[in-house]
């Protein structure tokens, strides 16, 4: 019988049937990080449990690590205890960690495909919604929460019911200028944050199959945000070649075996899904978000759209709570929109890839006076030392960007980087909520070269104009 | 896990749709280690006026008195009715751990985000989804009417509002067999212990590169 991609790896992984329709699901990987981990280890110990393949895990601290000088640690008490518990947990139960001093440390969606942790046809879980960045491998990659951290812990499988399946297929190529990030805001924009609830997405088309694993990671990382369980690209040579010659990844024979098996990760031609979308990638231009939800998007040509326009009154009634937290008149050029600071990084745009696009927009030019802040903030430490490597360090703070230690940072604000009230930001995130960068902060989601542009004229800009100039 | 049977109480209407867990429970108390305490910071931002920070004393702080919550009529609620996609956003489990904290037992909405529809029932709470015009018309019935409770019946699937009227609602068989006998389900899944074990047994014959050590 036919298969999609989704049932391919699924079936792989059933330990059993149970009699109410759920399936125990056996985890390949399980991705570890400070804040939702210290209840399950907590857990484990209370009832006397050791956890079942302590190989299987990785972990290391993300969310709370300052993004300046470490060297003497986290100023945050209540940050460093919860740093302290992971390297802790980590110790007592045998669990391999990429501390806060070691180079190998990053944003845990960053640190799991560099390292070769994260592998096609594998199923991934996390203690963080965004771990369906791992699907642009081929893997079955969820987020859970620490209920479920500490069940994987203890039995290395997940009670799970079969999502729907859902295909997006983006026909054609994808312009100049425009990016898996456009791809995904524009995708959420059209079918709205639930609209892929209850749904596994692959993502398909001679525009995903263009884009590098970097472009794929932004795009299955943001499929959360349109409420899927996860987001899945098949596998390809892109694919292959980014994997092959990680530090985890396997080598020699046991290389050869695993390629072989990953060829066969696609969706057969005539595989069913419940629901099917296509779009054309020529619609696809920049994204600027000017609401409180991803959903809230709109092209960076366009403008920002009125409370009459909306499709109905509740869509209508949270348009308007947004205009108003974001302070936004309706009808508003998206490019007359001034920013007050600027974040690239996050686990959608925080690996080399977007750090590169960002330093290229950049490069010999300065940030706008009306800029406090811009600054960049590698995904690991080891895209920090490639980007340094490169120089693209230098190119940041020439052109006046703070360049900082990896981790979350302003992308959820739990360390120091945060926004003030009122404060609108340029960010490469992910989540533009209420509060998210900080109480009362205006985020406006992006792409790492629309961030840039943004920072150096102080206002949106369509990056693509710059583009043509080069 | 405490066992959730059935339950009488007030109800609170949140009438917005797309709640996100930053909002349920924004991220500076995140850095918290334990389950509780989590209830006092509840909607913190909608809440107070002034900014939470963890361990605050949240009795004397200034609260603002648009905010459902903050209506003495309210008080003691123990039923949240919610727009659509409540619980958007992160995987955050201290977003049912705040909830359950501050005394909410069942939360009603048209549709839940899905990782947090599944941390409610790893805390017993129940998530219950009804039509978007049932929802409509108990938020404004609860609005019109002070003191207005709901009765829950797990077992019968049932919302009984104070008129008499009875709601059905759909629930997966396995969860609500967790929910109404308070079961840890590691401890269920570690029944079928030999089954992982051989599972691993064959995978590791198919698919070696997974069981490298990471
Ligand atoms: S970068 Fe942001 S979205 Fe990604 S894991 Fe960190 S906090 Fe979560």
């Amino acid at each position: 019988m036919a298969k999609t991609l989704f049932d391919k790896v699924w079936d792989q992984h059933v330990v059993r049937e149970n009699d109410d329709g759920s399936t125990l699901l056996y985890i390949d990987r399980h991705l570890v990080h400070e804040v939702t981990s210290p209840q399950a280890f907590e857990g484990l110990r209370l009832a006397g449990r050791k956890p079942w393949r302590p190989a299987a895990a990785v972990a290391t601290p993300d969310h709370n690590v300052p993004t300046v000088d470490r060297s003497r640690g986290i100023a945050d008490p209540v940050s460093r205890q919860q740093v302290e518990a992971l390297d802790a947990n980590c110790r007592e139960f045998g669990i391999l960690e990429f501390g806060m001093q070691d180079e190998r440390q990053g944003i845990v969606h960053v640190v799991g495909p560099e390292q070769g942790l994260t592998l096609p046809g594998m199923t991934v879980v996390c203690g963080d919604s965004h771990t369906s960045t791992h699907g642009a491998f081929g893997a079955i990659a969820m987020g859970i929460g620490t209920s479920e951290v500490e069940h994987v812990l203890a039995t290395q499988c997940l009670i799970q019911k079969k999502p729907k399946l859902m295909r997006i297929t983006i026909d054609g190529p994808l312009p100049l200028g425009v990016t898996g990030k456009d791809m995904a805001l524009f995708i959420i924009g059209r079918i709205g944050t639930a609209g892929g609830t209850g749904h596994a997405i692959e993502f398909a088309g001679e525009a995903v199959r263009a884009l590098s694993m970097e472009g794929r990671m932004s795009l299955c990382n943001m499929a959360i945000e349109a409420g899927a369980r996860c987001g899945m690209v098949a596998v390809d040579e892109v694919t292959l070649d980014y994997v092959r010659n990680r530090p985890f990844a396997p080598k020699g024979e046991l290389w050869d075996a695993a390629e072989r098996a990953w060829r066969a990760l696609y969706s057969d031609p005539d595989a069913h899904f419940d629901r099917e979308l296509r779009f054309d990638a020529a619609e696809i231009e920049p994204q600027v978000s000017w609401g409180t939800s991803p959903e809230m998007v709109v092209p960076v040509t366009g403008r920002v759209p009125a409370p009459e326009e909306a499709a109905n009154e509740v869509q209508a009634a949270s348009w308007r709570r947004a205009l108003e937290y974001m302070d936004l008149k309706p009808h508003t050029p998206i490019t007359e929109i001034q920013v007050d600071k600027v974040f690239i990084g996050s686990c959608t745009n925080g690996r080399i890839e977007d750090l590169r696009a960002a330093a290229h927009v950049v490069r010999g030019r300065h940030v706008a006076e009306n800029v406090r802040l811009a600054m960049a903030v590698p995904g690991s430490g080891l895209v920090k030392r490639q980007a340094e490597a490169e120089g693209l360090d230098k190119v940041f703070i020439e052109a006046g960007f703070e360049w900082r230690e990896p981790g979350c940072s302003m992308c959820l604000a739990m360390n120091a980087d945060r926004l003030e009230p009122g404060e609108r930001c340029a960010s490469t995130s992910n989540r533009n909520f209420e509060g998210r960068q900080g109480m009362g902060g205006r985020t406006h989601l992006v792409s790492p070269a629309m961030a840039a542009a943004a920072a150096i004229a102080g206002h949106f800009v369509d990056v693509r104009n710059w583009q043509e100039e080069q | 896990m405490q066992a959730f049977t059935q339950l009488e109480g007030i109800v609170v209407p949140l009438d917005r749709a797309n709640v996100d867990t930053d909002a349920i429970i924004p991220k500076q108390f995140l850095k918290s280690i334990k389950r509780t305490g989590y209830g006092p910071y509840l909607f913190d931002e909608w809440r107070y006026e002034d900014r939470g920070e963890p361990g605050m004393d949240c009795t004397h702080r200034p609260k603002r008195k648009d905010f459902v919550l903050n209506q003495p009529r309210y008080r003691g609620a123990s039923i949240l009715l919610a727009g659509e996609n409540f619980g958007c956003g992160s995987s955050r489990e201290h977003a049912p751990w705040a909830l359950l904290d501050y005394g909410f037992r069942c939360i009603i909405a048209p549709s839940f985000a899905d990782i947090f529809y599944n941390n409610c029932f790893k805390n017993g709470i129940l998530p219950i989804v009804l039509p978007a015009e049932t929802v409509r018309r108990l938020m404004e019935a609860c609005e019109a009417q002070e003191g207005y409770r709901l009765r829950i019946d797990l077992q019968a699937q049932t919302v009984t509002t104070p008129s008499g009227e009875v709601l059905h609602f759909e629930i997966d068989a396995f969860r609500k067999h967790c929910l109404l006998n308070g079961l840890d389900d590691i401890g269920l899944t570690l029944q079928h212990a030999d089954e992982i074990r051989a599972y691993e047994a064959r995978r590791k014959q198919e698919a070696p590169w997974l069981f490298m050590r990471a």
